[in-house]
């Protein structure tokens, strides 16, 4: 039977793919045509969404994007068999943007019915944890250790060494912790990973309790996620009943459950500690380290945390081998990044490639430059508390120590495209009151410097003693990254002092302009 | 949106499948939320009687979160992404023009319409992302946000 591939994906959704399915659906009924709607996940081309695919003969042909106008003509071209349309985009395969790119993390992405444990399956899915069964904690761990996987959440810490703590650790329950808090303003990677793969995420939970001796995982997802929350309390239920959880796992000696546990709108609560707070219910004000969540985290129990990408790569590392993960990327950067392009960009998504891909590639190539058309003026990457990079910097190697040479950071990945209509100044003060509104009030820096800041700044543009107002906000800066307790107040700085050497010209008071 | 009026009957009952579950404070206000659509002022010492806590414990957890709303919900609740990669694509002016057309200043109250600034909801490469009432709409226009409200 003919099966027809629509995105069920919030983005895709946002710009009309639930309409568009609809649509089909009745055009279907109508002419008497009998075929399968799956509803699939984005392959993160989110400028062709809708990106509505069919089955035909020579593989999964693609037309997007896909206006609930362009319907009926596509019924009419004959689109179900494979036939030309001003839409078509040839085989999804064929796609360059999409071909190009080097999906492990990502592989089943948009590909696979996310709500079919068979289809997960049939693509790869479940080996990672049959092997993990067979090769038991301590060589799971060393698999993790040989790939090189770093927390792909923000901080970078090799994922092995946590795992290493938390299984050194002993008590009577430890527990696994799925950050899922993707507050970052340009990042949407977890989301999507959830909504279209996540038997992945399972699966990569499951891995890490077997590998630490947990027997219970938690997932922290943001309330701004509701499709998402949805899609994997399904999952789960689904995953439950196939025995992926459980007290037998696929059969085996361990056990292991998953619940999902929604945030409540504080950007603070993706910090790990104050996650750990959120979780237990409680405010989400962050914790003095140490002691490590790894020894004592949630309710008290060692614990690992970890990001969703970070636990969702798990599965093709033990699947294909720590080896083959390794190969990939630069220097202490392994493996493939999953790159988010995003705001003012012409053909913005999802970018999985190895490490050390440069930023030109990025946003140039696969970006296709500015949505508006003119040039890119400014680029963020890494999230609110991430460096605005000007166009000298282009050249930049996306990897951990080249963003951090860089006087950057790359942060969970995301990559936000301005044009010149950008006032770097404006931005600047922007992460300061962000800071204020979002601040979990514990440590001083933090919580009155943000609003000192934004002050300064403010002052800044409106020309006042320009020159000391600009030795004083950088003094506050010190302050903020030396004297914060974490990385809110600690990197808010960032975007700040990198707007500042980066674009000098708009710190000069914009009454003048 | 149309929630029921407040009652603590069924409250009690919403926060029953929560006594298993440790650390319920949190959840216990989302169910509440999700079932009144705000949090009524006698949730608190009711949360804390259900679960053994002091109202401070409560009350702490109920202003810190953005999402929790003491004043009965909207009709129509919009929520304009305020973030960086909106912004980059017109957040701002989007809020000013939506603050003019609907009368109403950003995260003010309201009972028949409130716009809201939220901060992030994944949908950056198609920005400006907005939801109204719970659906998300991306690279928002007013004319979209008018059409998501009829």
């Amino acid at each position: 039977m003919k099966t027809i591939f629509i995105p069920s994906d919030s983005a895709a959704v946002s710009v009309g793919a639930d309409t568009v399915a609809d649509l089909i659906a009745v055009e279907l009924a109508q002419r008497k045509i009998v075929a399968k709607i799956v509803r699939n996940g984005t392959r993160g081309a989110l400028w062709l969404e809708p990106l509505v695919e069919v089955t035909t003969d020579q593989g999964r042909i693609a037309y997007g994007p896909v206006r609930p106008a362009d319907v009926a003509s596509l019924f009419e071209m004959n689109f179900l068999d494979g036939q030309a349309h001003s839409l078509r985009l040839g085989t999804s395969d064929e796609i360059t943007w999409l071909a190009s790119q080097d999906r492990v993390t990502f592989a089943r992405v948009g590909v696979i019915d996310p709500l079919s444990i068979t289809d997960y399956e049939a693509h790869g899915g479940l080996v990672g944890i049959r092997r993990a069964i067979a090769a038991g904690p301590e060589e799971i761990i060393a698999q993790v250790l040989q790939s090189g996987l770093r927390g792909r959440g923000g901080a970078g810490f090799p994922a092995g060494i946590k795992w290493k703590t938390v299984f050194s650790t002993s008590a009577d329950q430890k527990y696994v912790c799925c950050n899922a808090d993707e507050g970052d303003s340009g990042t949407f990677a977890d989301r999507i990973l959830i909504e279209a793969d996540p038997f992945t995420l399972i699966e990569g939970m499951v891995i890490s309790g077997i590998a630490v001796g947990a027997t219970k995982g938690f997932v922290y997802l943001r309330s701004e996620y509701p499709a998402a929350i949805s899609q994997l309390n399904s999952a789960l239920d689904i995953a439950r009943v196939y025995g992926l959880l459980g007290k037998s796992i696929i059969g085996s000696k361990y056990a292991f459950d998953i619940e999902v546990r929604v945030g409540a709108g504080s950007y603070v609560c993706g910090e790990e500690t104050a996650m750990l707070e959120s979780l237990e219910g409680k405010r989400g004000v962050i914790r003095s380290k140490p002691p490590l969540p790894a020894i004592q985290g949630l309710f008290g129990a060692p614990t690992v945390i970890n990001n969703v990408l970070t636990l969702a790569t798990i599965p093709a590392i033990l699947a294909d081998g720590a080896t083959k993960y390794a190969q990939r990327g630069v220097g202490k950067s392994l493996g493939t990044q999953v790159f988010q392009l995003s705001g003012n960009v012409a053909r913005g998504g999802i970018v999985e490639t190895s490490f050390g891909i440069t930023l030109d590639v990025l946003i140039n190539e696969y970006g296709a430059g500015t949505r508006t058309g003119k040039p890119v003026h400014a680029v963020q990457i890494g999230g609110p508390l991430g460096a605005y990079f000007n166009s000298k910097n282009f050249g930049i190697s996306m990897d951990y120590e080249s963003l951090l040479a860089a006087g950057g950071m790359l942060g969970h990945g995301g990559v936000v495209l301005f044009d010149d209509s950008v006032d770097l100044a404006k931005q600047a003060k922007f992460a300061m009151e962000f800071c204020a509104i979002e601040s979990c009030g514990k440590c001083t820096p933090c919580r009155v410097g943000s609003t000192r800041g934004a002050e300064t700044i403010e002052k800044i543009i409106q020309g006042i003693d320009i020159l000391a107002n600009k030795k004083l906000l950088l003094d506050l800066c010190e302050v903020m990254t030396d004297g914060s307790l974490c990385a809110m107040g600690g990197l808010t700085p960032l975007p700040v002092k990198s707007a500042l050497t980066n674009f000098p010209e708009d710190f000069e008071g914009s009454a003048k302009k | 949106m149309n929630f029921p009026a407040w009652s603590k009957d069924s409250a009690i009952t919403i926060l029953l499948p929560l006594h298993d579950k440790q650390g319920p404070v949190l959840m216990a206000l989302q169910l509440l939320q999700s079932h009144f659509g705000y949090i009524h002022e006698d949730s608190v010492a009711l949360i804390a009687q259900e679960f053994n806590l002091s109202r401070a414990d409560v009350h702490g957890v109920l202003t810190f979160y953005h999402d929790f709303r003491t004043t009965p919900a909207p009709e129509n609740f919009i929520q304009i992404c305020a973030a960086e990669a909106c912004q980059s694509v017109g957040a701002r002016e989007l809020i000013a023009s939506a603050e003019k057309r609907f009368g109403c200043s950003i995260d003010s109250q309201g009972s028949e319409l409130e716009i809201k600034s939220a901060y992030c909801f994944g949908n950056c490469a198609l920005g400006p992302a907005v939801m109204v009432n719970g659906k998300l709409i991306g690279r928002a226009t007013l004319t979209g946000i008018e059409e998501a409200l009829r």
